[in-house]
């Protein structure tokens, strides 16, 4: 176990460091920088700004400097929102994003799971092929096009709820729902081809076999088999969903981290791209390795290595 | 306890047991008739209602975006004067004085938007250039993931373990960072290719658009590389492999009438569903403003344009957001028949 | 008090698939005493194991009893509902499988799957349960038992394993065991180990035993009554003695010819049955084996033939026989 960790930190570090690096080059490679748009920026103070974070050094020398800092805990300021760190923008709007995305994650697995395995306990019947279309509808309909039309009927049309901010529980409501919308659709499909693969299974005959009744066939026997290939795919998905959608962001006008990260990469805001990537990037790597340990402990079979 | 009747005696004649002729056997066995797999999974296919119905759709939709607007008497990118925000079937004043004077005018089926273009053919426009995305796009996928993955699986050991760290860090770089950057990255020397002779097209389709091509071929091939490695890895082991290695087979044997045989019916239903994925990004990336330039619509753009007007032209906005939802569930729909259909180790 | 533990009178059963009606069971009977042992062979497909399946109310889907009666140990299995099923299975008759790799569930210890089957089905506590599933490892033989029930599945070699579904299907003494070819997934020496361990254990516990297998060499070492079946048919039926040394039907004749005999002369060679089982979604009029017999009749063709019967326990369905009654003249 004590193995598996050490390992499995220095692969996370490796991990890091390497998008760390590639995004700081490939964003200095592209032409531009973060004051360009600023037309009343004069040449001379463009210079000074340059100097002051240190964008005028050589690109090996800010590299240096910047993962030192780094290293420290120090993701600078950033370029664009004067006189705010980018730590302090992490800090503010991560919570926002996490909070929507943590209540849609939950929505999607409580919502998936269950109807995943109605559909394969039904197979070929009315019920599975009403969830299977659910589900099909639900993989095929772009987040944008989900937050618009609960926009407008919900928000606009019969105005049963506020459309922007996010101050009291109904406003949660509609971007909740756009985001879970997607990864529910996409649990329950996994859930009903896992769930019969389970029960075509040898050790399912076992338990018929023993006298056990449905439920407890279902619930101690097959569930936690086929519930693996949800765990797998929760990992990265709540890694993304938990710093937050551009798309539902923007649309219903939520002050988080993902809108946050989309408008610092358009505005160049260099310090902010950096520290939100590898935010998201040791967020990623979190979630794998909660994933592993999840794994190991509903599959006694699989090996931590 | 098990008596025979005795009319059964009365029926038997001595010829009755007289021996039975080989051709008397043969003539009984009734094979079924042995079908090729190519043959079973069509004739599976086509009994697929569901598949069907969606492969008539994505040929409907084919049919609208890429024959239609040949015969169309409006083009997406005129704006007509004066037929701003027209709603469905209605006529502008100017057309409808022409009307008055007896010439025809052929109807705005979806209205115009605020530019005065007519929406329709901007729609039919649109899914066509959704419909290339999706379909350019998932064959750089299939090429170069299919390449990667292969060479992966094939060489094992630190070559494997090596380039897929590569994949893993690929993945964990958000795409909409590498996608905006390589539209800057790539915007200046796209430019610059327009003005050599036979690359005018550049401007046309929009630097933006090659830019997602580009980065469908940096990014979204990591998910079918992925695939094909751990296809071919489980091939590898299996014991037909082994059987007719110890049978003396040449590795290009193997290749051609083991592996590959059995990877192309996995191989082309991830590709069928790789086609809605990449329309579905490529629509993700039109509404982030990232996608095809303008006047060029593309399914995406259109709906992302109409959000502001969504109090008063709602259906600017749900035209091309069913349309694209359409697309992309007929294609899901197909892929999943084509999967029933294909995929040998779904049969039972 | 019925005559019979098990009394399967007349059973047919079809399997009802989107490519048409396939008849598995064609007038199957079966009668089998307590304590008894009895062997059903026959190749894949011949229906051996969709027999033992119907009578635990285990038939899957999409298949149906569409006749005859299933009775065991006074039960009416043909009126049985699904709740009063459960009481039965792993309690008066249990189920050992082929395969000890992927029977049992691989996320659960040893313990907690033995311990489920008897607190399903007794009053015995959390801890008499621990207790018992414990004495139930030493009996099928597992050392270090206390340690074994904390192990999973995939901690146990194939051999271990059988010897724990043994245990399961043993933990509430039934009066049934129906052991679905036991051995066939595991080594040859292991496999002798297994058997004995059933026989011994038979002697010990006193329950009837139905072996499914295709190998004629178990049935013979431990069955007393022996069912051929093919293609949904028994048919030949009768004891151990009498299929081995007196085989009346050509099939049987057959599958005695294929496996090796120590005490063959040197050279023998052994004799395949050549052909395909049939396509049970177009039976052949006649006799299902016809196509494969070497003695095969023009009437074999054409009628099914019907039972002919020879003393009390042996009997077999082949028109050989007939026609050596119909030369002599009577019927009986």
């Amino acid at each position: 176990m004590a193995k598996y960790v050490v390992k499995r930190i220095a692969m996370a570090i490796v991990t890091i460091w390497a998008v760390a690096t590639l995004t700081f080059f490939l964003m200095n490679m592209v032409p531009g920088g973060p004051f360009l748009s600023e037309k009343a920026v004069s040449p001379q103070a463009m210079a000074a700004l340059e100097a002051k974070y240190g964008l005028d050094k050589p690109l090996s020398e800010q590299y240096v400097t910047y993962m030192t800092d780094a290293l420290h805990g120090d993701f600078g300021d950033s370029l664009k929102q004067r006189g705010r760190t980018v730590m302090s923008i992490i800090q503010t709007k991560f919570p926002v994003s996490a909070k929507v995305g943590g209540m849609s994650i939950l929505v999607a697995f409580c919502v998936g799971v269950p109807l995943g395995c109605v559909a394969a306990l039904n197979r070929g019947k009315f019920l599975d092929n009403l969830i299977s279309v659910i589900a099909t509808c639900g993989i095929a309909v772009p987040s944008f096009v989900v937050c618009t039309v609960l926009m407008y009927f919900l928000g606009v049309n019969l105005k049963l709820l506020p459309t922007f901010g996010l101050t009291s529980w109904k406003h949660y409501v509609m971007p909740v729902m756009a985001l879970s919308f997607y990864p529910m659709a996409y649990i329950m499909r996994l859930m009903r081809s896992s769930m019969l693969d389970v029960l075509g299974q040898d050790y399912m005959r076992t338990a018929r076999a023993k006298g056990l009744g449905q439920f407890k066939i279902l619930f101690k026997h097959a569930l936690r088999n086929a519930i693996l290939p949800v765990i797998t795919y929760l990992g990265p998905l709540t890694a993304y969903t938990l710093v937050g959608s551009f798309i539902v962001e923007k649309i219903f006008t939520i002050p988080g981290l993902g809108g946050e990260f989309v408008g610092s990469i358009t505005s160049r805001d260099y310090t902010v791209i950096m520290g939100t990537t590898i935010f998201l990037a040791a967020l990623m790597v979190v979630m794998n390795v909660i994933v592993d340990i999840l794994y190991k402990i509903v599959d006694p079979r699989i090996k931590l290595n | 306890m098990k008596e025979n009747p005795i009319s059964f005696q009365s029926k038997l004649k001595p010829e009755d047991f007289l021996p039975a002729t080989n051709e008397e056997k043969e003539s009984l066995v009734v094979m079924r008739e042995s079908v090729s797999f190519w043959k079973d999974g069509m004739r599976r296919l086509v009994k697929n209602k569901v598949a069907m119905v969606s492969l008539a759709v994505i040929i409907l939709v084919m049919i609208f975006s890429f024959i239609v607007p040949m015969f169309y008497p409006y083009s997406y990118e005129t704006q007509i004067k004066g037929a701003n925000n027209l709603r469905p079937m209605q006529y502008s004043e100017q057309e409808l004085q022409a009307i008055a004077s007896g010439e025809k005018v052929f109807p705005h089926i979806l209205g115009t938007d605020k530019m005065g273009r007519d929406y329709a053919i901007r729609v039919m426009m649109g899914s066509r250039i959704s419909l290339l995305v999706g379909l350019i796009a998932t064959a750089i996928i299939l090429v170069i993931g299919s390449i990667y993955g292969s060479i992966a699986a094939f060489f094992g050991g630190w070559v494997d373990i090596i380039m897929m760290r590569i994949v893993d860090i690929i993945y964990t770089i958000p795409d909409v960072l590498l996608i905006v950057l390589l539209s800057f990255a790539l915007n200046a020397p796209l430019e610059k290719l327009v003005n050599v002779p036979g690359f005018g097209w550049i401007k046309t389709v929009g630097t933006n658009l090659i830019s997602i091509f580009v980065v469908f071929a940096l990014l979204y091939w990591v998910g079918m590389a992925r695939m094909v490695r751990s296809q071919i890895l489980t091939l590898k082991e299996s014991e037909y492999v082994t059987a007719a290695k110890a049978l003396g087979a040449g590795n290009a044997r193997i290749i051609k009438k083991h592996l590959l045989t059995n990877c192309i019916g996995t191989l082309i239903v991830t590709t069928t569903l790789q086609i809605p994925s990449s329309i579905f990004t490529e629509s993700y990336l039109s509404f982030l403003g990232l996608g095809v330039a303008k006047p060029l619509p593309s399914l995406g753009s259109l709906a992302s344009e109409a959000i502001n007007g969504l109090n008063t032209y709602p259906y600017l906005l749900f035209i091309p957001a069913l349309l694209i939802s359409l697309i992309i569930l007929s294609f899901n729909l197909f892929g999943d028949g084509l999967r029933d259909a294909f995929d040998p180790k779904l049969k039972h | 008090m019925a005559e019979y533990l098990v009394d399967i009178k007349n059973e047919r059963l079809s399997f009802f698939t989107p490519a048409g009606e396939v008849k598995a069971l064609n007038d199957v009977s079966i009668h089998l005493s307590e304590g008894e042992v009895l062997g059903i062979v026959g190749e894949s497909g011949s229906g051996k194991s969709v027999t033992a399946y119907s009578l635990m109310g285990l038939t899957a889907h999409p298949g149906k009893l569409i006749g005859g009666t299933l009775e065991f140990n006074g039960h009416y299995i043909n009126d049985m509902t699904e709740k009063d099923m459960r009481k039965i299975r792993g309690n008066e008759v249990s189920l050992i499988f082929q395969d000890p790799m992927t029977s049992l569930n691989p996320v659960y210890t040893i313990g907690n799957q033995i311990e489920e089957v008897i607190l399903l089905h007794t009053d015995k506590n959390k801890k008499q349960a621990h207790e018992r599933a414990k004495e139930l490892l030493e009996l099928v033989g597992i050392n270090e038992p206390e340690k074994r029930l904390k192990q999973y599945p995939h901690e146990l070699s194939g051999g271990m394993r059988q010897r724990v579904m043994i245990a399961i299907a043993l933990a509430c003494e039934p009066k049934l065991l129906i052991a679905d070819e036991p051995t066939t997934a595991l080594d040859v020496t292991i496999q002798a180990q297994i058997l004995e361990l059933m026989m011994e254990l038979k002697d010990k516990l006193g329950m009837a035993i139905i072996m499914i297998t295709h190998d004629l060499g178990i049935v013979a070492s431990m069955c007393e009554k022996i069912a051929v079946m093919y293609a949904g048919k028994i048919v030949e039926y009768g004891t151990t003695d009498e299929i081995f040394y007196e085989p009346k039907h050509e099939y049987t004749k057959g599958l005695l010819k294929s496996i090796p005999r120590l005490d063959a002369e040197e050279h023998e060679r052994l004799v395949p049955i050549e052909g395909t089982p049939v396509d049970m979604l177009n039976p052949p009029k006649g006799c299902p084996f016809a196509p494969r017999c070497d003695s095969c009749m023009k009437i074999c063709l054409r009628e099914m033939p019907p039972v002919t019967e020879f003393g009390d326990t042996h009997y077999t369905q082949c028109w050989l026989n007939q026609k050596a009654q119909f030369e002599g003249g009577k019927v009986q």
